[in-house]
């Protein structure tokens, strides 16, 4: 090892592979049988569990937990599936301390909820070890459906629809399928390939072809879709990524997190990919604190994850920015990039301090940067889409476009948080109203 | 701090916790260190006749039901009365009796149901210079089917038979150890007062099959693909056990016949709890196999503590004073009504007591939109199973209506002092007990 935390400018190898492996190893440690009955057993089974509700995919908790606590965790995986068939990965990434587990009563009531995620990792993890599907393909209806987009809203419609007996058929411009799952979620949340993995299982329902290297305006028009296919289902996610639009920002250096987070997952040896020994991550979600950590976990000697409004405006939870706090990274609220200064590569940025309204104070402040990571939003892009709501494709409650025969869902279509877990109910409820539409 | 030394029928002990026949007291090595952690007396393992011991099986002798957390909340065994020689026990008790003076000492025995077996084997263990004997007419495994243990306890002639010789062939206190397996506690008791025992102790183990192993279809523990019924014991018991010590020590004709209360004690509530109702002193078994012999520190430290609490300054204060407050149902006073109160300071919103009030009950719990629940006291029956399913301690409760204050159930005012079912005008006995 040639390169520490400490070597000047964008290196590679700044840790061991075994320091590497140490910092990428998975988040939280799966919970072994033990583990989950005692956690199991803290479940109240409560009455129309606040859990339940507070569940994108409305999978029923209380149920799944109670299956675990028999001894059944492939009952408990049944019941997570039928609702959501990315269990796995969601109760990996969801942030369950916004959903479920933020409003579960005993973290309510003590601050320590049950371990909705973990225990429901369990009992998919069980059902995915043997290797088996646990659904069963419908004979063919012979109606074909286009899904454009094999990320979590794609993969959720592709296999219901398929389920139903239609014939799917998944086009993705990447050259797997997985979408985010695959290409934009830290590391540590899905290590061991798991993103594939589960797209393997899923479609192991049958009925399902994957067409990669195809995009709508590259190799695929929504018009021939429309002429060939019963239905089109788009889950186009957002592909484009929001500038600063500062001076400077094309200096070398500057770069899209989404990137930096997709580069990372897809790289067969950690100790190849570069990493500044300064670096600056702007914006305040959930990809901001990926890429931050990752950062840190790469070994970057300094990281800075700065916000332009106070830390309880932050997209990212509570426990994602303690995550981040936790790993090294120093978390810069209120304030707002100026300048990118640097001859060639960024060496400097400059920001200045604002208030919770963008108020300018006239006070700025720079901070060393090799690197400059960029994670303020990403668009949607594409041309010829149906009719936009604001930024995003208009849909009403089942998917429905401004086109017939057009649903869409997940990042893409309008309404909803952009996570993987809404785009997980937002497939599968298009999936449902096609279906019917097609009955 | 209190004075928790016991006398039990004339046996002085330190305090009031023997642990129990059982395999802890199967030996001197065991007992020894027993004593040293601070138990008043031990109960040796059962003793059998001379001659070749018992053979006990080589697979697994005990099964157990847990809780969460893989907490022991009932054991099972089938496990036989000692399997070493005679001589060898009496050795052992001897060494350590001299040892321990001031300890108790109780020689537990089992012996065919003749006279001659009892008479002969009594003052061969006696010479141990033990404080007395347990007759053990409990055990349901194994010697069951050779006739001793339980095969007797649940004949009252016979227990009243065997007490008798060995009163004949003592002058040592006696306690007849019973067995739950029967119908009605009081019969082995007041057969063991006729034949002249001085004490009983209760409960030996109920009879029990812990599981199934559903793969091999046998029941647990199972010894190679087969299982029997063995003696349960634990937490589980205690309940049975409790109303079996109370059942005699309310019984006119067994009120003042010793009880030594057995059955799932783990703590020093438990004890107190046994004493409570009747039970002179305490015996304990699967708390020490869980946790070991230190647990009877926390016994005798809290024990003291609740006793200098209530200004007891002997166990005897206290022994039996739950006694007279068990009664009959028909006793019991239906002008006492209570509402259920849901502290909403204190609910967490979980629901469980509007599922179980709505399915399983009087539908007296009303839930709103947001989660608060309300108790209606026009359905409510003050069942207390909304009390017993909150996972909050103390935050549903019984609020007792003052007499005259309306009952919104029955539209009636409350009926000032006591009233109970003898004298309900819907008893159709009333008419004829006047």
């Amino acid at each position: 090892m040639t390169n520490s935390p400490l070597s000047q400018g964008v290196v590679s190898g700044r840790l061991s592979s075994a320091e590497l492996a140490e910092n990428f190893a998975d988040l939280h440690a799966p919970l072994d049988d033990h583990e989950a009955l005692v956690a199991a057993d803290r479940c109240y089974f409560c009455h129309d569990a606040p859990c339940m509700e507070a569940c994108p995919t409305d999978i029923d908790i209380p149920l799944f937990i109670r299956q675990i606590s028999t001894g059944t965790p492939e009952a408990a995986a049944r019941t997570i599936l039928s609702q959501n068939i990315l269990g796995g990965m969601c109760a990996r990434v969801c942030p369950t301390e916004t959903l479920c587990e933020e409003v579960c009563v005993r973290e309510v009531a003590e601050g320590k909820p049950v371990k909705i995620g973990e225990l429901q990792r369990y009992a998919t993890d069980t059902l995915m070890a043997e290797d088996t599907h646990p659904f069963e393909r419908d004979a063919s209806t012979g109606k074909k459906i286009a899904v454009v987009g094999a990320g979590p809203a794609g993969l959720s419609a592709a296999h219901r629809l398929a389920m139903y007996g239609h014939d799917v058929t998944v086009f993705d411009g990447r050259a797997k399928p997985g979408g985010l799952n695959e290409f934009g979620i830290a590391s540590y949340k899905s290590v061991d390939n798991f993103a594939a993995r589960e797209v393997e299982w899923l479609l192991q329902i049958g009925g399902i072809t994957v067409e990669t290297g195809k995009r709508l305006g590259e190799r695929l028009s929504l018009e021939t879709l429309k002429a060939d296919y019963d239905a089109v289902f788009l889950g186009i996610g957002l592909g484009g990524v929001n500038a600063l639009g500062l001076e400077g920002e094309d200096k070398g250096g500057v770069l899209d997190a989404v990137d930096f987070i997709s580069n990372l997952r897809q790289a067969s040896d950690l100790t190849n990919v570069a990493i500044g020994r300064d670096v600056v991550v702007i914006g305040g979600g959930m990809t901001a604190v990926d890429a931050a950590v990752q950062a840190k976990l790469l070994g970057a000697l300094n990281v800075s994850l700065v916000y332009r409004r106070g830390r309880d405006r932050m997209a990212a939870s509570v426990f994602e920015q303690d995550l981040a706090a936790s790993k090294g990274v120093h978390i810069i609220s209120n304030a707002s990039p100026k300048a990118v200064i640097g001859n060639g590569a960024v060496r400097e940025i400059e920001f200045e301090y604002t208030d919770n309204d963008l108020k300018a104070t006239g006070q700025t402040v720079r901070l060393p940067a090799d690197q400059v990571f960029k994670a303020i939003g990403q668009t949607l892009s594409g041309d010829g889409l149906p009719d936009l709501d604001g930024s995003k494709i208009a849909v009403d409650g089942t998917g429905r476009t401004s086109v017939d025969w057009i649903w869409a869902g997940g990042d893409c279509a309008s309404g909803g948080d952009d996570l993987t877990v809404t785009a997980v109910a937002e497939g599968r409820d298009a999936a449902e109203d096609i279906h019917a539409s097609l009955s | 701090m209190a004075d928790l030394t016991s006398d039990f029928i004339g046996i002085k002990s330190p305090n009031p916790f023997w642990l129990a026949s059982a395999p802890p007291t199967d030996k001197e090595y065991n007992v020894r260190r027993a004593f040293e952690a601070g138990w008043g007396g031990v109960v040796w393992k059962t003793l059998g006749e001379e001659g070749p011991p018992v053979v006990n099986v080589n697979g697994p002798r005990y099964g157990a039901i847990h809780g969460a957390d893989r907490r022991l909340l009932g054991l099972n065994n089938i496990e036989l009365i000692t399997d070493r020689p005679l001589e060898v026990n009496l050795e052992e008790m001897t060494r350590v009796k001299k040892d321990y003076p001031d300890h108790a000492l109780i020689a537990s025995v089992m012996v065919p149901c003749e006279e001659d077996a009892w008479k002969k084997i009594l003052p061969q263990i006696a010479e141990t210079g033990c404080d007395g004997f347990e007759l053990n007419f409990g055990c349901p495994h194994g010697m069951a089917e050779r006739g001793m243990g339980s095969a007797v306890g649940q004949v009252p002639d016979y227990i009243e038979m065997v007490s008798r010789w060995a009163k004949e062939a003592t002058g040592l206190p006696v306690i007849v150890k019973l067995t739950p397996n029967i119908t009605n506690i009081l019969y082995p008791a007041e057969a063991a007062l006729k034949g002249g025992a001085d004490a009983v102790s209760l409960i030996n183990t109920i009879n029990s099959i812990t599981g199934v192993n559903l793969d091999v279809m046998s029941p647990e523990p199972m010894i190679d693909g087969k299982g029997t019924h063995g003696g349960y014991c634990g937490p589980a018991v205690k309940p049975i056990a409790m109303n079996m010590v109370a059942e005699i020590a309310r019984n006119p004709a067994t009120a003042n016949l010793p009880i030594s209360g057995i059955g799932g004690i783990t703590t020093w509530r438990d004890a107190a709890e046994f004493m409570a109702l009747g039970a002179g002193n305490v015996q304990v078994c699967t708390a020490a196999m869980t946790y070991g012999f230190k647990i009877v520190q926390e016994m005798i430290s809290g024990l003291s503590q609740w006793m200098d609490e209530k200004g007891y300054t002997s166990t005897s204060d206290f022994v039996g004073m739950a006694t007279p407050n068990v009664t009959d149902w028909q006793y019991l006073n239906l002008n006492h009504i209570t509402k259920a109160e849901i502290n909403q300071d204190d609910c967490i919103k979980c629901g469980r007591c509007y599922a179980a009030c709505e399915d399983t009950s009087h539908q007296a719990i009303e839930m709103s939109d947001d989660r608060v629940f309300t108790v209606k006291d026009d359905e409510c029956v003050a069942c207390n199973l909304c009390v017993n399913v909150c996972p909050v301690e103390g935050c549903i409760t019984m609020r007792t209506l003052d007499a005259g204050e309306m009952d919104e159930r029955t539209g009636q005012p409350v009926a000032a002092g006591y009233g109970n079912w003898t004298a309900h005008p819907n008893n159709p006995s009333v008419q004829a007990a006047e």
